[in-house]
């Protein structure tokens, strides 16, 4: 896919509002992007979004590849006596990024806004303390309890309303993590068929617990899994000699152990040898952080060898995040070779 | 007790993950009992005996895997941090040896800290391989470590590291060989991943589709000074497993084991766990819920370097589960 | 509501499963117990066949304790599932052993501890269960793994509220037999079942168990939530007496949310809602991923005091609770399947192509 069109879907699957459990614009954004361009689609019980793209015949291999389309963000939960919304995080929110910011409430998009007591009435060991979420609402204009709860009733979704926009030589959005993923997928299905029948699954409640990957894998019951994702780089200047979990620009990181699952050793090396082989720069995650679909999938069934590939982005799971689209790009070299090289030998060998 | 065989098996490299050389060693000792051999997407050995077609469909599990640490970043100096794979505790580390799948080896040591906090982090620790920069680090963020830590007997004491739960492994091996006319279909388990989340078990109990299983791991004891209440006391026996954190045993599985217990002239004693699980509890839920139990050895200073069983309760344990499976 | 003086912690399901079984057989077309020791009754529906399914989930089991030790007599404790131990001195008990033998669960008076001491909840290992028996026959009679369930009569509060002990979950088990009850008289196209899952309080274990057997096309877990108290008013606390919660967020799904809520109101049942944006930490959360995934919804029923032996509710709650769901059933066309916001304007531009 061209560089400019590949930033192109990035940045439009940035701005799409969909919070885990309430995935349904992401799908509705997906759909003419996957038009044509595979054989089957359906939408399951959870809500993930489920594609087949039939092979060559060549290979009687079932593989799944997914990106999650959900995103963190808020959920209104109560309302207060001068129309304030009080909100819960949904998945894992940085509280101290919130006070100062513009957010989205609901289908019809209203503005709202999170502002904390000026600094003036802060005592100065209230300005030390980051305000947890509970302590925090957001103002969308109501001027009373009832307006508020019509103008945004419990249950209403709240997200960051950040517009992706190029910024230097990176893009700048919200969501990447893992709208990076949904991009690279997409593109993936733009491709040319593969040697065997390609699942590919936008998962939906990842971060809430690995939820809509759970069924998926199981519904699909497949011999190898890769994940695709936007994860963490940690690579500004420090002063502690401390691993940057991944940094930008060093292309694809594989996953070798976090708090979800082993990759398995055989399917890292592989992939390994494959990116040396054909110059396509990676780099190993730090072990031990986060976690990822994979780790719902390696455990449905009877067990499914699976691989995390990810798009190092900065900031994620606040409200503007970071990605350098050489990077989004090598990762869809990497994966597309990756599956293209896979054969059942290589599976019964290990 | 074949102490040979023990010490091939403690000593092997195998944290979870990486349990290949473990899995080489087993798969020798259980191929000629065996009537088939596999190993699954997840790594898990699986021996099965086939039984007179009357029997039940039972899974005896034990894992493959031990803790240890992982690289997680080389610094200029040439010294590594680690993340732990599985419940390694900080205290446990200062001054024990690693040793890589390469064969380095390195000493784990605390960085000078302000705080006197008896606990360090595992941030504060880190790995020296006796490099003196960066590029002289033989191994790679990524690497995976096990501690280093011989196999003594002592009297009927048996001390090393890894018997979490290459003792388990060591009880099936020996059992394969003594129920060769078990009426049941036998699938002898050797898991993968349990100390990070009983993972193979898990996978390996949906493929399976057993009608009862039972793991065969470790548990803590209440016989240390100043020890928690806990009624199980090293050499008083195999623990049935009644209940621990994550699992609430069958009845007709603990029954099963009393009544082997009783009929064996084993002591035995009964486990409650507040802390910990095992294989089982993963098994339990495979599909719609698998009648699970355990059978526990008795072991002191789980998950150090230097854990401590005792011969007898491994001895007794044989007996128990052969006469179980008769 | 006499089902909450049943014996049940988690594991030890069996006595209260008996009397459940004679509770429900007039209602069921069919009832098995499964290997986890759930009990699922089945109520046939009356559309065609492929009849889809729809199950009911509500947990059997209650927290308790368990021995762990036993010392000159006295009987060392630990809990099953999240028991608060600050409300555990001066409780009678019963001590499942070889029979069932009372108890009450004592530790050293404030005399003789010093003043830091009293000021403090007494942990687990200073607690003990006091039978009133010499060592030997304690011994006889008691093992180390013997449960132990707390004794507490049911009490008639004003105003039609009652307390006891296991409202959570006998509440929802009770609205699940009305509910048996009323649909064994109404049609409905689907079949129904009913399951008292076990195991919930030590993590929703016969719920994902049960729910992978039964495979239903729907299901609707039932549990209890928090009620509005003195000391506790804030957010995910809701008043007795004005019906039960129905839950949001990504454990339910949002159609199947909007049916049921649109039952209560057709019902004229007053009801809350209760926005959950993770886990519900109920039998919904662990059934809404078996197999392929199944839509699942949540009522739960408003308790004071939960996890204590004073948990206090509004019979009305219960009714309501076991009324709409039987209503919700009872409506359910053989046809019907929950879908998603954006699969309906795909429908909808196609059909107009
Ligand atoms: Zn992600
Ligand atoms: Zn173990």
């Amino acid at each position: 896919m061209k560089h400019e069109r590949l930033v192109d879907i990035l940045q439009s699957l940035s701005n799409v509002m969909s919070t885990s459990g309430d995935e349904s614009e992401m799908r509705r954004a997906l759909r003419p992007l996957l038009a044509g361009q595979v054989d089957e689609l359906r939408v399951d019980s959870l809500g993930n979004l489920i594609t087949l793209k039939k092979g060559t015949g060549e290979s009687q291999l079932r593989v799944l590849v997914t990106a999650h389309i959900d995103e963190v963000g808020m959920m209104v939960v109560d309302h207060t006596p001068d129309g304030a919304l009080k909100v819960q995080a949904v998945g894992g929110i940085d509280d101290r990024l919130l006070p100062g910011l513009n957010v989205c409430v609901g289908k019809e998009q209203l503005p709202g806004v999170i502002g904390i007591k000026a600094i003036h009435h802060s005592s100065s060991r209230e300005r030390l303390k980051a305000i947890p979420l509970k302590e925090l609402s957001v103002d969308i204009g109501a001027e009373n309890r009832k307006e508020a709860q019509r103008l945004a009733p419990v249950g209403t979704r709240v997200t960051f309303s950040t517009q992706a926009h190029p910024l230097g030589e990176l893009i700048a959005g919200k969501a990447f993590d893992d709208r990076a993923g949904c991009t690279a997928l997409v593109a993936l299905l733009h491709e040319e068929p593969f040697p065997f029948d390609l699942y590919g699954v936008f998962t939906v409640q990842e971060e809430v617990g690995l939820r809509g990957a759970r069924v998926a894998g199981y519904a699909v019951a497949p011999a190898v899994a890769f994940v695709l994702e936007g994860t963490i780089a940690d690579d500004l200047p420090k002063k502690e000699d401390v691993g940057p979990t991944s940094q930008i620009g060093q292309g694809p990181v594989l996953t070798v152990m976090d708090r979800s699952y082993i990759s398995a050793p055989w399917l890292l090396r592989y992939t390994v040898q494959l990116a040396e082989k054909l110059g396509i720069p990676y780099q190993f995650k730090q072990p031990g952080i986060g976690g990822t679909d994979a780790g719902a999938i390696h455990l449905t069934r009877g067990g499914v060898p699976s691989l995390t590939l990810a798009v190092p982005c900065r900031y994620i799971h606040g409200p503007i995040s970071l990605l350098k689209p050489a990077d989004l790009e090598a990762t869809i070299t990497l994966t597309s070779a990756a599956l293209r090289h896979l054969t059942a030998e290589q599976l019964a060998n290990n | 007790m074949n102490l040979g065989l023990l010490t091939q098996l403690t000593q092997a490299f195998g944290p979870s993950g990486y349990e290949d050389k473990v899995r080489a060693l087993i798969q020798e000792h259980v191929a000629p009992w065996a009537d088939e051999l596999r190993t699954d997407p997840l790594g898990n050995l699986i021996a099965y005996h086939r039984g007179n077609g009357k029997g039940q469909k039972i899974v005896l599990a034990a894992h493959m895997d031990e803790i240890g640490v992982m690289v997680s970043h080389v610094d200029k100096e040439g010294y590594l941090r680690f993340t732990r794979i599985g419940g390694v505790y900080p205290l446990h580390c200062i001054g024990s040896r690693v040793r890589f799948a390469d064969g380095t080896h390195g000493v784990i040591y605390l960085e000078h800290r302000e705080d006197t906090s008896p606990s360090p982090k595992l941030t504060q620790l880190y790995i020296d391989v006796g490099a003196t920069n960066k590029d002289d680090v033989p191994v790679s963020v990524g690497a995976p470590a096990v501690f280093v830590r011989p196999l003594v007997q002592q009297g009927e004491r048996l001390i090393s590291k890894a018997l979490d739960d290459r003792i388990g492994c060591y009880i099936l091996i020996e059992l394969l060989q003594q129920v060769q006319d078990s009426p049941h279909d036998l699938y002898f388990l050797f898991s993968t991943q349990e100390e990070v989340g009983l993972r193979g078990a898990r996978t390996a109990a949906f493929s399976i589709n057993p009608d009862m299983a039972i793991a065969v791991d470790v548990t803590i004891t209440g016989d240390t000074p100043k020890a928690l209440p806990m009624a199980v006391t090293l050499g008083d026996g195999p623990a049935i497993k009644v209940q621990d954190s994550g699992m609430i045993a069958h009845p007709k599985v603990r029954q099963l084991l009393v009544d082997a217990a009783r009929k064996a002239k084993v002591p035995y004693q009964l486990e409650v766990l507040r802390g910990g699980t095992t294989d089982a509890a993963a098994m339990q839920l495979t599909r719609a819920g698998i009648p699970s139990g355990a059978l526990s050895i008795p072991c002191r200073y789980i998950h150090s370097p230097s854990e401590m069983v005792d011969s007898e309760d491994v001895a007794n344990a044989i007996k128990l589960l052969a006469a179980a499976l008769a | 509501m006499q089902l909450s003086e049943a014996v049940g912690p988690s594991g030890q399901e069996e006595s209260i499963r008996l009397q459940l079984e004679d509770l429900w057989r007039p209602f069921t077309t069919t009832m098995r117990a499964d290997a986890m020791g759930n009990l699922i009754a089945m109520q046939q529906g009356s559309g065609p066949e492929p009849r889809p399914a729809v199950m009911a989930a509500a947990h059997l089991d209650e927290i308790g304790l368990i021995v762990t030790q036993i010392e000159e007599g006295f009987l060392h404790i630990a809990p099953i599932g999240g028991t608060d131990r600050r409300v555990l001195l001066g409780l009678e008990v019963l001590v499942h052993g070889r029979e069932d033998i009372p108890g009450l669960i004592g530790t050293r008076p404030p005399h003789v501890l010093s003043a830091e001491e009293r000021q403090k909840t007494v942990p687990w290992e200073k607690l003990f269960v006091d039978v009133g028996l010499p060592a030997e026959k304690v011994n006889q009679l008691v093992h180390v793994g013997d449960p132990i369930s707390i004794r507490q009569p049911l009490l008639t509060l004003e105003n039609g509220r009652v307390a006891g002990k296991a409202f959570d979950n006998r509440a929802s088990v009770v609205a699940l037999t009305l509910a048996l009850e009323e649909l064994a008289q109404r049609e409905h196209a689907w079949d129904f079942y009913a399951v008292a899952t076990v195991q919930e309080e030590v993590g929703l274990k016969g719920a994902i168990t049960s729910a992978y057997g039964i495979n239903p096309q729907l299901a609707v877990a039932l549990d209890v939530t928090f009620g509005k108290q003195e000391d506790d008013s804030k957010i995910g606390v809701f008043e007795l007496d004005k019906g039960p919660t129905i839950g949001l967020g990504p454990n339910f799904h949002p159609q199947l949310f909007q049916r049921i809520e649109a039952t209560a109101k057709e019902l004229e049942i007053p009801y809350h809602l209760d926005p959950t944006p993770g886990a519900s930490g109920t039998d919904a959360w662990g059934i809404q991923v078996a197999r392929e995934g199944i839509p699942t919804s949540l009522l739960s029923i408003p308790v004071r005091y939960m996890h204590q032996p004073v948990e206090t509710l509004a019979r009305r709650d219960v009714e309501r609770t076991g009324r709409l769901l039987a209503t919700f059933v009872a409506g359910l066309e053989s046809s019907y399947r929950p879908g998603w916001e954006d699969e309906v304007d795909e429908t909808a531009a196609r059909s107009d192509q």
